[in-house]
């Protein structure tokens, strides 16, 4: 192990590379396109069943599918990381845009209501009331979207393009276990550290959280 | 979009190797297999757990680190070790079955009103009656949902599988990609793309008629449409 | 002022929530609003900040039209309280009660400075500004969200069941919070609950809906009690009409007799002249309590009843003791004052 790591460390170190940016650049920009569209779903709530079930049938197809038919939608190469992006993204979409509904819709409606008697207009109420408080379901969405994510970039080293999947590949075509091995410590890894800085993240800013179930003070 | 290999009849004869039907056969039943055997030890596990309260680390935590093993690499790594065939396959499978299905049965078990549960033993329910008659139909919804989850899983994983010599839809996509016949790989696309949509489905359906109206809210709705 | 002119709501079900509703909320009182359950209270409470909006009819706030309004502005002005208080899970108290204020435009220090000075008024420290509102029992959140509704000094206060969820030693204290903050205050509050006793004791004019969103009654809390308009009325007002309506008479009007004259019984004092109760064979019995030259005329009659020699103890501000009340005057007394109300001209 030790002689594979020492003469293998650039490579393992720019898949890594390759699969932090393929892992989170879906992420983010998933999120960002998952915000208005789970918004959306609660404004017009005859658009959220839809929203679900489209969102459903999305996230069911096979990811390795989804690497292969884009090309043909998006017109790029069959080994073009752009497949994998727009794929994790796509899949991002679907799993947040239901999560963000689902955490603005589980807002109190006592303080909702009690922001629109003060006198809060909508947009407003959105931003200084609903999604602070829907801040921790949608967070908890986003930490299975990005660990989901980190694990499905790999399975785009069949179609060339894949981070630490290429260690997988290159193991297996040598019949080699080393790189195997480093690619799935890595990968976990990667998830575990991307999941817990998204718990500490929280944590940070929804202090309100850590005193709920918690006992009351005197009357 | 070149659907020529899609739409060749003599792709789709029932009994033409390599044909449609038997990848779908073949991939539907490592599906099944891999299901069977991980809710086989995942959800008396899970349901131990969630019921007792022991262990509960484990439960919580099993689906979170279910979800970020690399499934290429749990694939590759069997088959390093174990060499080709179904086994280390189906083994790769099951491993990655079981987290859903563990977290799923304990949050299950967790959600249920404790009161409910007294009430039952207060009726003189014998702990299995309890389980069966009162705890199992209230965790359904979300057992189930675990249980789609992991099909869905097994589904993608195992077309994946094909690149470490498994059978089934796989098959299509790599050997098609090894020979850029870029015809087959679609097909194999598209086939278990459906496959996949229309299993979730059928599992929905499952769900809607296993899970008792009281609980899934429909009673409400159906009394609410009639009172307007 | 508030006031309703013929305002009727109509759900698109079919039910009828507010029946032809005509009614003045006077300035600076308190008017309250109840009844049972789907008798349009809240309905009706809701059309005054425009969260419903009335079919037919029209609301006005000093003669302004509340639908002519810009909405969000109008809710500005008005402080709303609700079961539960409602305040933001993501805020501190402090953030919660300056929230209007900076909607409002004030700067953040400045209505933080308010909102503490709030907070006081409201009966909590200030340890409470940096809190949220997961670590504060019923009773504190809803002081909160008093003290939030107040914020902006808005004329005008609405105020559904804000006492309802919590216990009754907490909305006994509540309550005491509410009328002293009113005589302060004297904001124009519409208040709804579903309990009469509440609705008796904070209201300055109470007005009973019946099922069906009609209005059955409207008159000061005596009135209620005293002539209820019809069998409806009175049996909502409660069968112990006759006692509660005591409350409203104070305790200096019943003759008192000094010390000396209790008669068989007699009663013992301490150095100070403090009561320690009544000489009985086994020793002291206790008086069961004493009476104040403010309390109300239902507690002396109260005390004389359930007294073990059948009088009520007067104390002065130090506790001593300076004068009784016997049972049988206080009869004599209440006999007294009915023929004499009888005889008086209905106001």
């Amino acid at each position: 192990m030790i002689t594979y790591l020492s003469n293998n460390g650039d490579t393992i170190l720019a898949a890594l590379r390759q699969h932090i940016v393929l892992a989170l650049l879906p992420v983010v920009i998933g999120f960002l396109v998952a915000l208005p569209i789970g918004y959306l779903g609660v404004r017009f709530p005859w658009f959220y069943h839809p929203l679900v079930n489209i969102c459903g049938v999305l996230y069911s197809i096979p990811s390795l599918a989804l690497f292969v038919f884009l090309p043909v939608i998006l017109g790029t190469k069959i080994l073009s990381p752009l497949n994998i992006v727009v794929a994790l993204t796509i899949y991002t979409v679907a799993l947040l845009a239901r999560t963000v509904a689902d955490g603005l819709r589980s807002v109190d409606t006592l303080v909702t209501r009690s922001a629109t008697a003060m006198g809060y207009r909508r947009l407003r109420r959105l931003t200084d009331v609903e999604l602070p408080v829907a801040l921790p379901v949608i967070l908890a969405g986003l930490r299975v979207a990005t660990v989901a994510n980190i694990s499905l970039v790999s399975v785009g080293a069949l179609i060339g393009v894949g981070g630490l999947g290429q260690l997988f590949t290159r193991g297996f075509q040598l019949f080699y276990l080393e790189p195997i091995l480093v690619g799935i410590i890595l990968s976990v890894l990667l998830a575990a550290v991307a999941d817990l800085t998204i718990v500490l993240v929280q944590r940070a800013i929804t202090p309100w959280t850590r005193f709920e179930h918690s006992d009351r003070g005197a009357a | 979009m070149n659907l020529s290999y899609l739409f060749d009849p003599a792709h789709w004869g029932l009994t033409t190797p390599g044909g449609f039907p038997e990848l779908l056969f073949s991939h539907l039943g490592y599906v099944a297999l891999a299901l069977l055997i991980g809710t086989a030890i995942a959800l008396p596990v899970g349901l131990y757990i969630g019921h007792t309260g022991r262990g509960s680390f484990l439960a919580i935590n099993a689906g979170n680190a279910g979800r970020s093993l690399p499934t290429l690499g749990l694939l590759m790594l069997m088959v390093t070790l174990l060499g080709l065939g179904l086994t280390p396959v189906l083994i790769a499978l099951t491993v990655l079955v079981i987290p859903p299905i563990l977290t799923s049965a304990y949050a299950g078990m967790r959600s249920l009103d404790q009161r409910v549960v007294n009430a039952a033993r207060g009726m003189g329910m014998r702990p299995w009656q309890v389980l069966t008659k009162v705890e199992l139909p209230m965790a359904l919804p979300v057992l189930m949902s675990g249980f789609r989850s992991a099909a869905l899983q097994v589904v993608a994983t195992a077309t994946v599988a094909a690149a470490v010599g498994l059978g089934g839809l796989g098959r299509l996509l790599i050997d098609g990609l090894a020979v850029n016949d870029y015809s087959r790989v679609l097909a194999g696309a598209i086939v278990v793309a459906v496959l996949a949509v229309v299993l979730d489905l059928v599992l929905a359906l499952v769900q809607r008629w296993i899970v008792s109206p009281g609980l899934s809210g429909r009673a409400q709705a159906r009394t609410r449409r009639a009172t307007t | 002022m508030i006031t309703f002119e013929d305002v009727v709501k109509i759900y698109p079900g079919g039910g009828t929530a507010v029946d032809h509703l005509t009614l003045e909320l006077p300035t600076g009182r308190t008017t309250v609003l109840v009844g049972p359950s789907g008798c349009g209270k809240t309905t009706s409470l809701g059309m005054i900040n425009r969260m419903v909006r009335p079919t037919s009819g029209r609301v006005l706030i000093d003669g302004r039209d509340v639908a002519e309004q810009d909405e969000a502005l109008l809710r500005r002005g008005i402080g709303y309280v609700i079961q539960h208080a409602g305040l933001f899970p993501h805020r501190t108290v402090l953030d919660n009660v300056a929230t209007v204020p900076m909607l409002l435009g004030q700067s953040r220090r400045q209505a933080r400075t308010a909102a503490l000075g709030l907070l006081e008024r409201v009966g909590l420290s200030a340890e409470f500004a940096g809190r949220y509102p997961a670590q504060l029992s019923g009773g504190q959140q809803q002081r909160v969200g008093v003290a939030r509704a107040l914020a902006a000094d808005p004329p005008v206060m609405l105020m559904d069941e804000p006492f309802s969820a919590v216990d009754p030693v907490v909305r006994e204290g509540l309550h005491r919070e509410f009328l002293r903050l009113q005589q302060d205050l004297h904001k124009t509050i519409a208040l709804v609950t579903h309990d009469i006793d509440e609705a008796i004791k904070l209201g300055d004019v109470v007005a009973i809906f019946r099922q069906g969103g009609r209005l059955a009654q409207v008159g000061t809390p005596r009135q209620l009690l005293e002539e209820p308009a019809d069998e409806f009325v009175a049996e909502f007002v409660g069968r112990d009409r006759g006692l509660r309506s005591l409350s409203f008479d104070d305790a200096t009007e019943p003759p008192v007799r000094p010390l000396g004259e209790t008669g068989e019984h007699e009663l013992v004092l301490d150095d100070a002249g403090r009561p320690l109760g009544w000489k009985s064979p086994t020793g002291l019995e206790a008086t069961g309590g004493t009476f104040t030259r403010t309390d109300s005329l239902r507690l002396v009659t109260d005390l004389a009843i359930s007294s073990p020699a059948g009088i009520a103890v007067r104390v002065g501000p130090d506790g001593a003791a300076d004068g009784t009340v016997r049972h049988h005057d206080l009869v004599d007394y209440l006999a007294a004052r009915r023929l004499r109300r009888a005889s008086e001209p209905t106001p």
